[in-house]
């Protein structure tokens, strides 16, 4: 078992289904600390539920979720969240009524060990308080403190869901489309941020944009119904038949569909 | 990584001496202080008695409704077996087998309500919305019918009844004059507000908050939500419980009809939410609009519940917000001196409102005095005119001024709402070009 230590995450096996439908087939992965993996395929392939399974929003039917070592399937969310693993969302998931300041903080006040406290004040919580202005300053919200989060635009929202993710010190963090729904220009400065908040760390993340994809990632895993079909860095992964043939045809299918 | 730089500067820390805060709660303790002696009837001292207590429910109420997102449809088991526990001690004190003194009968009733709060919110906050909302119905209602069950605890009927005049006097105080009653009242109201003042700065309060407004989020931060509302159920019941103890004290009785049933419970909420759950204060003016309907409105008409559940109705559709956020609406206005041009209009939604209000009440009392006074002929009185209750001529009177005054109403709106979208769009602009700046 020493040698799973190795792996920042691992997927083993891991399969899920909903009713009589699977979604994930046996799913293998192995990602090595500090790397930074994209996740792609068509839609439907089981990219999103991949993210809950190992994020713990659904247990797995079968198979194993490895975390630095320790298995997490099955385990409650804010049980991996403590161990070590944070996730955004697809659909913007932040704290709509609480200022930019407080949607940062909260983020940061469980791993600072203050927990369910009641007896101390926020306010003199210096060590969180200053973490989340740092958080604030990462994410450029620092103008925005005191706007409440439903107030603020789109793409400074998915930055605060992105702070508010590595607010609390996980070393593997899992990103939803980070991009999604954002114009070009948005895109390539969300990408700069996300390389510059996620250094040291273990990133995954499931994009359909291949320029951010390229962009981005140091490997990038090929999800296929609901399978990894092939897990390499970028340049191998894009000379792969099966690839090609499974996913470069896929999305063809996708576009004339959507032609129609 | 985690390591935290000695940097921190004190633009984070709030300033330890907040002078407008000090203020505030320099002029809360003052008029508890000196409300008595403003209003010195019997009927005004009970009145304040009641809202002081009532401030400390509606408050803890108001802990799980405007900050945990909790709609609770049983709060009134933990004031009622917090009063209940608290009124069987006073009696025991009083027959010298528990030392307590009466100023710490409330924290028994607190310490009760806690307990009560452990072991029910432990099923209760296992789940959120609706079906929370759903099993604190359930359980406020297995709490009213277990006290049909249980004479010997609850006094079925009857009630239990205390005399709160028990182990003699201390620098002349015995808690028998009201007064003296009162201010005890006052000082728990002032301790706890300030306490469940401070709990909102606090991290459980501001996870409270998140889980409030995000639930799911707050699972991906580490935190388990059941936790956080449970926590913040049972400190709920500490306080609700405090005010549960002082009712006993105030009453020196208590009947289980009235203090754990699902009605009270309602009220607890309707007031909550009129005086405005989404502000820390809003359960204070909720607390004191309980306390005027329930004692002046009740005196004034028989209808008085028809009227509340009116006034309810157009809160929740027009200001769901409550009282409080229609007085921080006004007074964001007036922070950028837009309320003076304001006051024509509400001058005019005020007196056709009032028209309008009177033309349904005449026609409301008069359909009350025929069910309820028949026998007393169909001529009758209201607010100084004589209405016959049978003539057609009464009625159609009502609907006309019922009708002028919606008609003018509905004028003075249109021509308001026009103006106060013109006025936020000003404001709008003003942050703005104060944020280019």
């Amino acid at each position: 078992m020493a040698q799973d230590a190795t792996y920042a995450l691992e997927l083993r096996e891991l399969r899920k289904s909903f009713g009589k439908t699977e979604i994930i087939r046996g799913a293998n992965l192995a990602v090595n600390a500090g790397e930074r993996v994209a996740i792609i395929g068509p839609n439907g392939a089981g990219k999103s539920t991949l993210f809950n399974l190992i994020s713990g929003r659904f247990a797995p039917t079968s198979g194993e979720v490895i975390l630095n070592g320790q298995r997490i399937d099955g385990k409650k969310p804010y049980e991996i969240n403590r161990m070590g693993l944070s996730r955004s969302f697809q659909i913007t998931n932040i704290f709509p009524n609480l200022s930019v300041f407080e949607n940062l903080r909260c983020g940061v006040l469980w791993s600072m060990g203050y927990k369910y406290t009641f007896l101390r004040f926020l306010s003199g919580l210096d060590d969180a308080n200053e973490r989340a202005k740092q958080l604030m300053e990462m994410i450029k919200l620092e103008k925005k403190r005191d706007t409440l989060a439903v107030n603020l635009t789109y793409a400074e929202q998915r930055a605060l869901e992105i702070g508010i993710t590595i607010a609390g010190g996980a070393n593997v963090i899992l990103l939803d489309e980070p991009t999604a729904g954002m114009s070009r220009s948005e895109t390539t400065r969300f990408i700069h941020l996300i390389k510059e908040v996620t250094v040291g760390r273990t990133l995954l993340t499931v994009e359909h944009d291949m320029g951010v994809v390229f962009g981005l990632a140091d490997k990038i895993a090929v999800v296929v119904y609901g399978e990894v079909i092939a897990f390499d860095t970028p340049d191998k992964v894009r000379a792969n038949a099966r690839v090609q043939e499974a996913y470069l045809g896929s999305a063809v299918a996708d576009a004339q569909a959507g032609g129609h | 990584m985690t390591t935290t730089t000695s940097t921190t500067t004190s633009y984070y820390r709030f300033k330890p001496w907040n002078v407008g805060r000090i203020i505030v709660w320099g002029l809360f303790a003052l008029l508890l202080i000196v409300a008595p002696m403003l209003f010195k009837s019997s009927l005004a001292l009970t009145m304040l008695s009641q809202i002081g207590y009532l401030i400390i429910i509606c408050l803890s109420y108001n802990m799980l409704l405007g900050q945990g997102g909790m709609l609770s449809f049983g709060h009134a088991v933990y004031t009622g077996l917090g009063s209940f526990i608290a009124i069987h001690a006073m009696n025991l004190a009083s027959k010298g087998s528990l030392p307590i003194p009466l100023v710490l009968i409330p924290l028994v009733g607190g310490v009760a309500g806690m307990l009560f709060a452990v072991l029910l919110g432990y099923v209760t906050t296992k789940k959120a919305g609706t079906t929370f909302a759903m099993i604190t119905l359930g359980i406020g209602e297995l709490v009213a019918s277990m006290a049909l069950m249980f004479p010997e605890f609850f006094g079925g009927e009857g009630g239990i009844t205390t005399d709160r005049v028990y182990g003699g006097s201390f620098l002349g105080i015995t808690f028998g004059p009201a007064i003296q009653v009162y201010y005890l009242i006052a000082a728990y109201c002032f301790v706890c507000t300030a306490a469940m003042f401070a709990f909102t700065g606090t991290p459980l309060g501001r996870i409270l908050n998140a889980v409030r407004d995000n639930p799911e989020r707050v699972e991906f931060i580490g935190y388990n939500t059941q936790r956080v509302r449970y926590f913040a159920f049972i400190i709920a019941g500490f306080f609700a419980g405090i005010g549960g103890g002082l009712t006993a004290i105030n009453f020196e009785i208590i009947t289980a009809a009235d203090s754990v049933s699902v009605i009270r419970s309602g009220g607890y909420l309707l007031f909550t939410f009129l005086g405005g759950a989404t502000f820390f204060f809003g359960p204070i003016i909720g607390a004191v609009l309980l306390v005027f309907a329930s004692v002046l409105l009740s005196e004034l008409s028989k209808a008085w519940l028809l009227y509340l559940g009116l006034v309810f109705l157009f809160m929740v559709m027009y200001a769901p917000g409550g009282v409080a956020s229609l007085i921080m609406m006004n007074l964001r206005l007036a922070k950028f001196g837009k309320l003076r041009s304001l006051w024509p209009s509400y001058l005019g939604l005020a007196g056709t409102g009032l028209v309008a209000v009177l033309g349904a009440a005449c026609m409301v009392e008069m359909t009350y005095h025929l069910q309820l006074n028949a026998a007393l002929g169909p001529v009758m009185t209201f607010l100084g005119a004589t209405l016959d209750a049978t003539a057609l001529s009464s009625w159609f009177g009502s609907i006309f001024v019922l009708l002028t005054g919606l008609g003018l109403f509905e004028l003075c709106r249109r021509q308001f709402l026009q103006q106060w979208s013109r006025i936020q769009e000003e404001i709008e602009h003003q942050i703005k070009r104060g944020e280019a700046l």
